[in-house]
């Protein structure tokens, strides 16, 4: 038993640290005088400086984080419309298809739907750039959105808004009173979905932006593309560092809120791609 | 209650279904009816069945099924042992946050790390193999899409195996099982639910990777996913691109059925 557990140490530690060395890697090169990915040679810090000085990738950076606000604002109001949409639905086959309708978007590959919203806005006459990556991204996070505050409407007890109703209570206030209030934990999670999909984002938006307009991902991929760069492992460390600061901020948001339902932050964060 | 002549809040949402999720795969499918000339034609799809093509198409379902298989393989046992550990919600936290870190930049550091003076060549040097060409090979492309896979393999069977009453491996026990016989008889089944949404969650992308196989493997993998990337912005020969589109598709809806199909029985089963 005691040789059992500790093989089972060594493997759980071997896949975290597979798992995390290929960040740390680029981290750790990120401070290479030497300016290649091997052969360490002295401490510097001038891929960061270039990073904070480079107007272009900055410009990217905040086009980046529009977008994502944005697209994710737009998304989850079109999407707690689509869950009551759902929630509405009595008949079981309609709703099912609805819901089906719903998940297109999210088993789709990203190329698939990355070609065909390329189609759709070359037809429609949008051109490619900021509207085009605006649209595509609310486009892909509403069903993900959906998906996070559908949950908390099925939970609410339907005698709620009859007796709000029942109370002389306008559609519009049992809507605002009522509903929202109470699937308001959804629509945050289902913001925030919407938020780290649109910043990780490559494939989609790699059809969609035209000449001149960049996000984050597009911009990394065509300078990897070119080959080794330490500005990137600066910037990837700044985003890193980003990340973290963000996630363990929305784990800690979550588990006060949510305490006795341990499961819920697993929940929240595991839809894949 | 009347609600029908009050309901234009719903639009919204209707009209982001017929325009996103309907009109994209209409337009598809019409695309795939036109050649590079703009003539309505099926030669398309005449050349999907060239060797060429139907090559491709295996080619990417087993590169898609290798990183499926081997992602599975080290997830599953990753997964039982997280759900053994103290702090499971941090070490799942853990497992949760390499997964929020650009695709693109993980990718980007096996540039490094397997490029020809990297930490591997370097380390195969010392064990007397030497220096290997392992960039742009089918082996670096397996490696990295495994890599980047496995937290989305490890998270619902961790979620199955949570769910798993645990008297019943008890009882298991006690009625004289081996830890082999349980896990096969017991654990796997009840727990395979998880390993289908794990499955799928890998299976799909997997197919229709096309930055992985640019930034790592070169030409040598080409994927139904390059091909689309190929032909709609390289090539511009949409019509093509849209017919591989549909035929990936087409694919994925059968999975799909299949999966959903499956998915159903083991709810009856329950």
């Amino acid at each position: 038993m005691r040789n059992n557990n500790r093989f089972s140490n060594v493997y759980l530690v071997l896949v975290f640290a597979v798992l995390y060395a290929p960040i740390f890697y680029l981290m750790y090169y990120s401070f290479n005088s030497g300016g290649t990915m091997h052969g360490f040679e002295g401490f510097t810090l001038d891929y960061y400086r270039e990073v904070i000085h480079d107007t272009r990738l900055m410009i990217i950076v905040i086009n980046t984080l529009v977008i994502a606000l944005l697209s994710s604002a737009i998304a989850t109001i079109i999407a707690i419309v689509g869950a009551l949409a759902i929630q509405r639905i009595r008949d079981r086959r309609a709703k099912n298809a609805l819901l089906s309708l719903n998940n297109v978007l999210i088993v789709s590959p990203d190329v698939i739907i990355g070609a065909s919203f390329l189609i759709l806005f070359t037809i429609v006459g949008i051109k490619l750039g900021f509207t085009s990556v605006l649209l595509s991204h609310v486009a892909f996070s509403v069903p993900i959105a959906v998906l996070m505050i559908l949950p908390h409407l099925q939970d609410m007890s339907p005698t709620l808004t009859d007796a709000a109703r029942d109370l002389g209570a306008s559609r519009r206030d049992v809507l605002t009173k009522v509903i929202l209030p109470i699937i308001k934990p959804g629509i945050f999670s289902g913001f925030f979905m919407a938020l780290t999909y649109s910043l990780d984002d490559f494939a989609v938006t790699f059809f969609v932006t035209g000449n001149g307009y960049s996000t984050l991902s597009v911009e990394i991929y065509s300078r990897a593309r070119q080959g080794v760069s330490l500005s990137i492992n600066a910037l990837s460390t700044m985003i890193f560092l980003f990340t973290i600061m963000l996630v363990v901020g929305y784990y800690f948001l979550n588990r006060r809120k949510a305490r006795p339902n341990v499961a819920e932050p697993v929940a929240d964060l595991g839809v894949p791609r | 209650m009347n609600n029908k002549g009050k309901s234009y809040y719903l639009i919204p949402y209707y009209l982001w279904i017929a325009l996103f999720v309907v009109a994209p795969v209409l337009l598809i499918i019409y695309y795939s009816l036109f050649d590079l000339d703009g003539h309505l034609t099926l030669d398309n799809y005449v050349n999907f069945f060239t060797p060429v093509y139907l090559k491709m198409t295996l080619n990417s379902f087993w590169y898609a099924f290798l990183i499926t298989v081997f992602s599975l393989l080290i997830a599953y046992p990753a997964a039982y042992l997280l759900t053994r550990t103290k702090h499971k919600q941090l070490w799942l936290l853990l497992i949760i946050l390499p997964t929020w870190i650009n695709l693109l930049l993980k990718t980007y550091a096996f540039i490094g790390i397997f490029g020809t003076f990297g930490p591997v060549n370097t380390f195969l040097d010392v064990l007397g193999i030497g220096e290997q060409q392992i960039l742009f090979t089918g082996f670096s492309f397996v490696f990295v899409s495994v890599y980047i896979f496995i937290p989305f393999m490890i998270l619902p069977i961790y979620s199955a195996l949570e769910e798993l009453n645990l008297s019943l491996l008890d009882a298991a026990r006690d009625l004289g099982a081996s830890s082999w016989t349980t896990f096969r008889r017991v654990i796997f089944p009840l727990t395979i639910s998880g390993v289908r949404s794990g499955c799928m969650a890998v299976f799909i992308p997997a197919l229709s990777l096309f930055m992985i196989t640019r930034l790592i493997a070169g030409s040598r993998v080409i994927t139904l996913g390059t091909a689309i990337e190929q032909h709609f912005l390289v090539t511009q020969d949409w019509g093509m691109g849209s017919t591989v589109a549909v035929f990936l598709i087409a694919i994925m809806a059968l999975f799909m059925i299949l999966w959903g199909g499956s998915r159903k029985e083991v709810r009856h089963e329950k």
